[in-house]
């Protein structure tokens, strides 16, 4: 944070404290209500309780995978790219494009297939897809979906973003919410704006796990889900830790023009946060949609707010900030409908980020910039 | 004075820019039209359209102005503000339930100006509430929280918890049966507002001779064309009016220190300017004035829905004032008007007159068949045809592309000039002024050389 925002008045830290005093207040207000609910009244079981935080450990995983890639260009680019929502989107069509490909080759025409089905040609149910049925389609379809996005993001870096490097980070945001219009609409345009069924869900092998008072429902396209984004999440945090390139990150995100001077290739650490970036938001993309079943081109820019949401909370920047980030906006948006009504879920991971940017608006894990 | 010198004057004069951008969009629809053999039912009704649409996008870009352009407050929750006003109007000035009609929802059934009124206040409260938190945050969170919050209020206008509620509405404690309708929307069942202004100031009898002058060339059902021209017209006359009250706003001493804000906040507190109060004020001032766009926006349609307000519209109103130039209430009309036209109207139009000229056949459902023939048997016509039914998601891919081009070569659009010279009086004398743009030329200003004497014309 800049100068104007560590020099501040004296009674404004007073009032800080309240204020934070209050939402941790508001806060244990949620966890005695939660406890008593369990424990006590029984009003709430543990079972419904636990599927809802498995249902929104799934999408946090997600967000935060997501949300390494928007973090690390927010830091390092120093704008906030809306328009990776829809890089998100174009990933999980690629992705989806091939599996459909692969497992339906042969039974429908390779053009339906390659949309997607558009228009209801060729239904994702029918051709059987699922991680246990069609194993090889999935996982090319997520390889696929990584590379088309790091091509996507490194094509548009060159043709929108580099030659406006040096602007600031309004002109960029402001620039990547046209890249954001021009791409979900020709996503559109392709691919129709029908939300379509991806899997073939009633044969997806499921697990029945006994957890107190009730059965937590778990499939197999949730253990995908958790291996993928748990893999890559490990993959990127040895990749930074122990590789040069981590810590180049991280001095051109301290200072660029210093790490210029000290002879770091910026322009070659900026491809390779798109590549990153772009090859983990692609691949989230498609998990995303295998888990949940459904493929539609407004998914990832419903999506975008809430990685913004968890890459505030957790600090821009920080690859486990955006990780934590993801979890907890996740399991806020999907726990929260035990007190709100579910059309609010959404409107809590809200809140909660603004609670954030109120109380501490560095973020959860700042100073602790890309890894 | 040689000519090209007064006609350089009259371009700088505010209210020339604003004519011939009009008068040019203006002519070329008719023109298009009258080549392409339009009727004139056609004419008249894609005038009255068109003009609604400059209308309400020249007023939202001006009150966005107030924030960006003035104040460097980047809000891109417009929407939210806009939703709050029509539907907190509604609230105030649908008839009570069971007064008769087909609504499932009544309202509080106070006058419409009353509505309207509150639909302003509760758009500012909201604006304030937003702003609170937002003051301390760099411009890209506001960003963030200002969309999040539009989204935030789309989300309970969705919602069925608010769909319909209990309220007293008299002291004596009778409850009525009050909402928001959820996402079916709300009804609005008041009486049309346009007629009953005009009934207000005494016009109906012009109102009426209008109907019935139009009656004389349209002789099939002239009212809704007249109602829909003079609501444009209505609205064009509170483009003027918001128009006069940021021109005001922005020379006053409170609108230097807006300015200054945005230039550099510090240096403002530093002089000791109460730089929050500020941001707060001008703040809220924008937030009504969206909320009063929304009202007349969505007053007269008869029916709202919470998904009118999704996040796109707001970008649209930041495309307009891009093209137009952040900084500059002329390019902020010019702008709006322009957007209207050219990227929101202009594509529909050019489906419209496609569609009556040629008379092609239906279209192919999807991509798919589109394209096939065109790669089988290189027949482009069907894949024309898919590309003419899309035309309304091609032209937010237009859009998009517009402003990534707009941000690469012309960031400041047409007529931004967001830095001013502070002084309140000409720093350059009139006779002086032509020697000077040599010296100018040579590189002392950053800005270009017709606005170096941005200082007399501080908008």
């Amino acid at each position: 944070m800049g100068f104007t925002e560590s020099f501040t008045r004296p009674w404004r830290l007073t009032a800080d404290r309240v204020l934070a005093a209050v939402f941790v207040a508001v806060g244990l207000l949620f966890l005695v209500d939660l406890f008593w609910g369990l424990l006590i009244s029984g009003s709430i079981s543990f079972s419904r309780l636990g599927s809802l935080a498995w249902d929104g450990l799934m999408r946090g995983l997600v967000i935060g995978l997501a949300g390494i890639g928007l973090s690390m260009t927010y830091s390092i680019l120093n704008f906030a790219n809306f328009s990776h929502g829809d890089y998100i989107t174009s990933g999980a069509f690629a992705g989806w494009a091939t599996t459909y490909l692969l497992a339906g080759l042969g039974r429908a025409d390779v053009g339906s297939l390659l949309l997607v089905g558009a228009g209801g040609s060729v239904l994702g149910g029918a051709l059987d897809i699922g991680v246990t049925t069609t194993p090889v389609a999935v996982t090319a379809g997520i390889v696929v979906a990584g590379v088309a996005t790091v091509i996507l993001a490194l094509v548009l870096d060159r043709v929108v973003y580099e030659p406006i490097r040096s602007e600031s980070g309004i002109t960029l945001l402001i620039t990547s919410i046209g890249v954001a219009f021009a791409l979900r609409y020709l996503i559109q345009f392709v691919f129709g704006s029908d939300v379509r069924g991806t899997t073939a869900a009633g044969s997806i092998p499921q697990l029945q796990l006994y957890f107190v008072d009730g059965a937590v429902r778990i499939d197999a396209h949730d253990i995908t889900l958790l291996a993928v984004t748990v893999g890559l999440m490990l993959g990127v945090h040895v990749l930074l830790q122990t590789t040069k390139l981590g810590k180049a990150m991280r001095a051109m995100s301290d200072d660029e023009d210093l790490a210029r001077i000290t002879g770091i290739p910026t322009e070659r650490v900026v491809r390779a946060t798109w590549i990153i970036g772009g090859g983990l938001t692609g691949v989230s993309g498609y998990v995303f949609v295998l888990w949940k079943g459904t493929l539609g081109f407004n998914d990832g820019w419903l999506l975008l707010l809430l990685i913004f949401a968890a890459v505030i909370l957790g600090g821009i920047g920080s690859i486990y900030g955006a990780i934590a980030g993801g979890l907890i906006i996740g399991v806020t948006a999907s726990v929260s409908v035990l007190w709100i009504p579910s059309a609010f879920s959404r409107a809590a991971a809200f809140v909660v980020m603004i609670v954030i940017l109120l109380v501490r608006p560095q973020g959860l894990f700042s100073g602790r910039s890309t890894a | 004075m040689s000519t090209a010198d007064s006609a350089r004057q009259l371009w700088e004069a505010d209210a020339t820019k604003i004519l011939v951008v009009l008068v040019a969009i203006y002519a070329t629809y008719l023109l298009s039209g009258l080549v392409l053999g339009y009727s004139l039912r056609g004419q008249l009704n894609s005038i009255a359209s068109l003009t609604f649409y400059i209308g309400v996008f020249a007023t939202l870009a001006l009150a966005l102005n107030l924030h960006w352009g003035y104040t460097g407050l980047f809000n891109i929750g417009v929407v939210g503000f806009m939703a709050v006003g029509i539907y907190v109007m509604a609230f105030v000035s649908k008839p009570l339930y069971g007064s008769g009609g087909a609504a499932q929802i009544g309202g509080l059934g106070l006058p419409i100006p009353v509505g309207i009124l509150a639909g302003m206040v509760a758009a500012a409260l909201l604006g304030f509430v937003v702003a609170l938190p937002a003051l301390r945050l760099r411009a890209d969170y506001l960003a963030i929280v200002t969309i999040a919050m539009s989204e935030i209020v789309r989300f309970t206008f969705l919602s069925s918890t608010f769909q319909q509620f209990q309220v007293p509405h008299t002291l004596a404690g009778d409850w009525t049966r009050v909402g928001f309708g959820g996402g079916s929307g709300l009804i609005l069942d008041f009486p049309d507002p346009l007629l009953a202004l005009i009934d207000v100031l005494g016009l109906s009898t012009v109102y009426d001779g209008l109907v019935g002058l139009v009656g004389t060339v349209v002789p099939n059902n002239p009212d809704p064309i007249v109602h829909s021209l003079v609501y444009g017209l209505v609205l064009l006359g509170v483009v003027a009016g918001y128009f006069w009250l940021l021109k005001r706003t922005g020379e006053s001493p409170f609108g230097r220190v807006l300015k200054a804000i945005r230039e550099d906040e510090d240096v403002a507190r530093a002089l000791g300017k109460n730089t929050g109060r500020f941001k707060i004020a001008s703040f809220m001032l924008g937030c009504a004035l969206m909320g009063l766009v929304g009202i007349l926006w969505l007053m007269g349609q008869g029916a709202v829905t919470p998904n009118f307000f999704r996040p796109r519209l707001t970008f649209f109103v930041w495309i307009a004032l891009i093209i137009g130039g952040a900084g500059s209430n002329t390019g902020s009309v010019a702008g709006g008007a322009i957007f209207a036209a050219v990227l929101y109207q202009g594509p529909l139009y050019f489906q419209n007159l496609v569609t009556s000229v040629f008379q092609p056949g239906d279209a192919p459902g999807s991509f798919g068949p589109a394209v096939a023939p065109l790669v089988a048997n290189l027949d482009p016509v069907p894949f024309l045809l898919y590309t003419l039914d899309s035309v309304r998601q091609l032209q937010l891919v237009v859009m998009g592309v517009v402003l990534i081009w707009l941000m690469h070569n012309r960031p400041e659009g047409m007529l931004g000039h967001r830095k001013e010279t502070a002084a309140a009086i000409p720093l350059v004398g009139r006779s002086e002024r032509s020697e000077r743009t040599d010296a100018d030329a040579v590189g002392t200003d950053p800005t270009p050389t017709g606005d170096a004497s941005g200082g007399e014309r501080d908008e």
